[in-house]
């Protein structure tokens, strides 16, 4: 049996899980309302930044209060999560400025460098001269 | 001996923190053993995946850049929150920004791109071959020329200060 906290831990927690609620549901609402893919890809960023923030705060304000020891475990998520997130979001704006670029829209800017050809006549093993 | 023992001798810290941060539970003499065996051991397996040695220095710079960034996280979280629920004119406009670099350090850039990826209202989109350019697409643009000056004050210095 577990026994009950004390109030001044279980307001903040309870404060922080519920604010970290409200920002992921933002977040579901951005993904929904937005029209453009662009436009589309930020509000998930709230989801896995202040709302995963507040959660590994309350988690570690929780697990430490209950078990009178410091229990910082959880932070790693964090790190984690800033370790993965750019990977795929790169990955995903990439590919739709690939897509659309290839498709002619003219919304998109024109590319940064000079395009590499991707054919077989490219077939030296350094594409890209430093 | 050492330089070879230790290729990365910041990295093997770094997974030693992370191994005890893990089991905080338990801090016995085992898993310290264990963390310090992964510290050696991961760096020496991973070498030939490190394309250029990592220069750290000026940890100063270092903390008060990750200080700058946590905070950035929340102001630009409460932004999007306000322009996501937006309605009518207040509707935020995207777009795209050229932001040009004079970083060329790839690990300078990496941590550039984790920065850009984490704060929520900018996405990292592509990088000139060179590495003399980076398109950026912000969530909400009013004044371009302010933004790439903010992101060059605010990240890109400290960066160079860091890594250069």
């Amino acid at each position: 049996m577990i026994p009950p906290l004390p109030l001044w831990v279980e307001i903040p927690v309870a404060l922080l899980l519920a604010l970290s609620g409200v920002f992921t549901l933002v977040a579901a609402i951005g993904v929904v309302r937005f029209r453009s893919f662009f436009q589309r890809m930020h509000p998930p960023a709230l989801a896995f930044s202040f709302s995963a923030w507040c959660v590994t705060l309350a988690s570690i304000l929780y697990f430490s209060a209950q078990d009178g020891a410091l229990s910082l475990h959880a932070w790693l998520i964090i790190i984690f999560l800033s370790l993965t997130v750019p990977v795929t979001t790169i990955l995903l704006s990439r590919t739709e400025l690939f897509r659309r670029r290839n498709s002619g829209d003219p919304d998109m800017p024109p590319p940064l460098s000079a395009s590499v050809p991707l054919s077989a006549d490219a077939d030296d093993s350094s594409p890209t001269p430093r | 001996m050492m330089r070879r023992m230790f290729p990365a001798p910041l990295l093997s810290l770094a997974l030693l923190a992370l191994w005890l941060l893990l089991n905080n539970a338990s801090l016995g003499l085992g898993q310290w053993l264990l963390g310090t065996f992964l510290g050696v051991l991961v760096p020496l397996l991973t070498q030939s995946l490190r394309p250029t040695p990592v220069r750290f220095r000026r940890p100063w710079v270092a903390l008060r850049l990750f200080m700058q960034v946590g905070y950035d996280v929340i102001v630009w979280n409460w932004r999007v929150l306000r322009g996501t629920l937006a309605t009518g004119k207040r509707m935020p406009r995207g777009g795209f920004v050229v932001v040009p670099l004079d970083m060329r350090d790839p690990n300078g850039l990496a941590v550039l791109a984790a920065i850009m990826c984490v704060i929520p209202g900018t996405i990292w989109s592509e990088l000139a071959l060179d590495r003399s350019a980076l398109l950026v697409h912000m969530f909400d643009l009013d004044d371009a020329a302010a933004e790439i000056e903010l992101i060059k004050r605010r990240y890109e210095r400290p960066l160079m200060e860091i890594f250069e």
